[in-house]
């Protein structure tokens, strides 16, 4: 009777031990609970309460929320102040996006292919050292570095190009008085505070693609040209989709940088700074947020079409 | 065990229901401190000298009274009162377009100013200012007070300062011969529409504005037709005090709407500064130091009020935040740091000029129907934005 005595009876951890080693899918459901109700109620939880509120509206007249169910606050949106809002975030957000990617792809390619050793430690440091110190004091020396007074115009004057500079800054919608107070100055400082988020997925993505690849393309008599469009840049791609996904969104959220530099017209983190903060028009504000939610959902449907995810 | 924790649980929550009526009434005596004082306030406006040693008025009032003074600050009116609404405060430092919508919101308690023995010391101008007095009760003790000026630069002006809100409403060329466009600055609050339509007050009488803050849609209009014609002059608008600071250094800025604190500031670097309170008069802002209708530290919320009345505290705010005291004495007595030239420089004999900063509502006092503040919001943004 040597099997019977190997049976003694269970115990309580010893059952509930069984139980997990049979029923793995319980273990991994217990693991991800807690987090998943984490996520759920913090992250999900304060979604869906802001999208209720975009669903109430506001009495005209006595300034006090509705709170009853309504679209009335989504047709506002298209109201044509708020409409120039929207489309001017977009506007910003793509050109931002678009210039990051043409200025981080020879940069990253550079890091991806040619730094080596020490070259490559500086220049992971020259490209994350913008991030290290704070945001509002790179914001700050930007507007001094484009104000009217600043560095830009006196470099410009000292080579005898202030006359260029002018005539860049009387372009309408793009010139103003100043580079500061200008909408290029607000797409520079963009383009600078948010690069760093385009170079490194590139270079991880450029990482990956094989030498042999590009030197196969080159014997077989493609020029550098049609190797960059043919083979480098689809491999690559994953990794633009990536970065432009930071910089979009980044430039879409932001509320900072065009209160300091720019023009003071409004992007949509302003409008919903301050319809909430200010106005207390939360169904409003509410529904701006909803807004970028909706676009960055469109652009990663596309990007991860594009197979951007591979590359995180 | 378990059933003595409950019925603890259950007295705390008696004395709790029973407690909060009690405390919705005005306080009748000033008991023994509490140990501790939490305070809504506007940046700046309680200093306990760690921004700079000698701008310090609580350390003092915490050696004396045993109450700590914890500070919570807030950028906006909207901020203060949702702090408010929220609870766990005493005190707030409220403007006149946050104070009667706490009032109206019942967040804030009736005071009894025959606790604090320096309320006759207050200017009596302010004793019962519409924005914190209501219905036969006092809901708060002045705090500071200020308004907005016109701050220019002297080298453009040279020897014809401006003398109307003209400069920065109208386009026109300035002494130095070149036009103002691009060269002056407004504020990036919808608050400013109540800039331009004092401005319509004095020239276009025909509309009939009795207060910047009271429009009806046809005044309100005309205002904002003047604020869209200003944003082509404007290139950027001032939002914040510091950067305000900047432009006027480096921007080549001629003239805007500005605070007192800017002005100082920039004259303290010497930079070429000057204000005027254009013939038009100026609009400003008028703080109080109001009560929270749950407050759990009456007693020390008391000491505080007294405090601030007969201290250091408003003579040397003065000079920190380039604000008028609400008790004159402080510009004279030596008590802190201000001097009667320094308030005078602040704007303390210009308080007949200034129309202070009230929320506009859709029920006004001067012709029933007004367009409300949530409206100037949007409509502000659209001007800003060029609509």
């Amino acid at each position: 009777m040597a099997e019977a005595a190997l049976h003694t009876a269970p115990t309580l951890a010893g059952r509930a031990s069984d139980l997990l080693w049979r029923r793995q899918g319980l273990l991994i459901l217990l693991l991800i609970l807690p987090p998943a109700l984490w996520l759920g109620i913090i992250y999900l939880g304060s979604l869906f309460a802001l999208l209720a509120q975009s669903f109430f509206s506001i009495d005209e007249f006595s300034g006090l929320i509705n709170y009853e169910f309504t679209l009335s606050t989504y047709a506002e949106l298209f109201r044509p102040s708020n409409l120039d809002i929207i489309i001017r975030t977009v506007v910003m957000a793509s050109a931002v996006t678009i210039a990051a990617a043409i200025i981080g792809f020879p940069v990253a390619y550079y890091a991806a292919r040619y730094a080596r050793g020490r070259w490559k430690a500086l220049f992971y440091l020259g490209v994350m050292l913008p991030l290290w110190s704070s945001y509002l004091v790179k914001v700050y020396s930007w507007k001094l570095i484009l104000a009217k007074e600043g560095i830009v115009s006196w470099l410009f004057e000292t080579l005898g190009l202030t006359w260029l500079l002018e005539a860049y800054l009387s372009l309408p919608i793009l010139g103003g008085n100043s580079l500061s107070v200008s909408w290029t100055g607000t797409f520079l400082v963009f383009l600078y505070v948010w690069i760093p988020f385009m170079i490194l997925p590139i270079q991880a993505a450029l990482e990956r693609v094989p030498v042999s690849m590009l030197e196969a393309s080159g014997d077989l008599g493609a020029n550098p040209g049609q190797t960059f469009r043919h083979v480098l840049l689809p491999l690559a791609l994953p990794g633009v989709v990536a970065g432009s996904i930071f910089t979009f969104s980044l430039t879409l959220g932001d509320y900072i940088i065009p209160q300091i530099v720019g023009t003071s017209a409004r992007m949509i983190g302003q409008a919903v700074y301050q319809f909430q903060g200010t106005a207390g028009n939360i169904p409003l504000a509410a529904a701006f947020a909803v807004v970028p939610i909706l676009i960055m959902g469109v652009y990663l449907y596309v990007a991860r079409r594009m197979g951007a995810f591979n590359a995180l | 065990m378990k059933s003595f924790l409950k019925s603890c649980s259950a007295i705390v929550l008696a004395t709790n229901v029973a407690a909060l009526p009690v405390a919705a009434e005005m306080v009748t005596e000033i008991g023994a401190g509490e140990g501790q004082l939490n305070i809504v306030a506007w940046p700046g406006y309680i200093e306990r000298g760690e921004t700079m040693a000698e701008f310090d008025w609580v350390t003092k009032f915490e050696d004396a009274t045993g109450c700590k003074v914890n500070v919570k600050t807030a950028n906006t009116s909207d901020e203060m009162v949702a702090l408010m609404n929220e609870g766990g405060f005493d005190l707030v430092t409220a403007s006149g377009d946050a104070s009667l919508r706490m009032v109206a919101g019942k967040r804030v308690q009736p005071i009894n100013i025959s606790l604090i023995p320096s309320w006759d010391t207050i200017d009596d101008r302010l004793k019962q200012a519409p924005w914190h007095y209501v219905d036969g009760k006092n809901y708060g003790v002045p705090y500071m007070w200020g308004p907005n000026v016109l701050m220019y630069n002297t080298e453009i002006f040279g020897d014809q300062p401006p003398t109307s809100w003209n400069v920065v409403f109208e386009p026109m060329n300035l002494p130095d011969g070149k036009p103002n466009e691009g060269r002056v600055q407004a504020y990036d609050g919808p608050i400013h529409i109540a800039d331009a339509a004092l401005y319509l007050m004095t020239h276009k009488p025909e509309l009939g504005i009795v207060s910047p803050y009271e429009l009806n849609q046809d005044q309100y209009n005309a205002a904002l037709d003047l604020l869209r014609q200003q944003r082509k002059l404007v290139g950027r608008y001032w939002h914040d005090a510091f950067i305000q600071i900047d432009d006027f250094k480096n921007e080549g800025m001629a003239a805007s709407g500005s605070w007192p604190f800017q002005v100082n500031l920039l004259q303290g670097d010497n930079a070429p500064i000057a204000s005027v309170i254009p013939q038009e008069g100026v609009t400003g802002w008028a703080d109080t130091t109001m009560m929270h209708v749950d407050s759990e530290n009456p007693n020390c919320a008391y000491m505080w009020f007294e405090h601030t009345l007969s201290s250091n505290l408003m003579s040397d705010l003065s000079v920190w935040f380039g604000a008028n005291p609400a008790v004159p004495a402080a510009c004279t007595d030596g008590r802190g740091m201000q001097t009667a030239e320094g308030c005078t420089k602040n704007g303390m004999d210009d308080f007949e000029k200034v129309r202070f900063w009230t929320t506009p509502v859709t029920k006004c006092e001067s012709q029933g129907e007004c367009v409300p503040y949530y409206r100037w919001v949007s409509d502000y943004i659209g001007v800003i934005g060029g609509r």
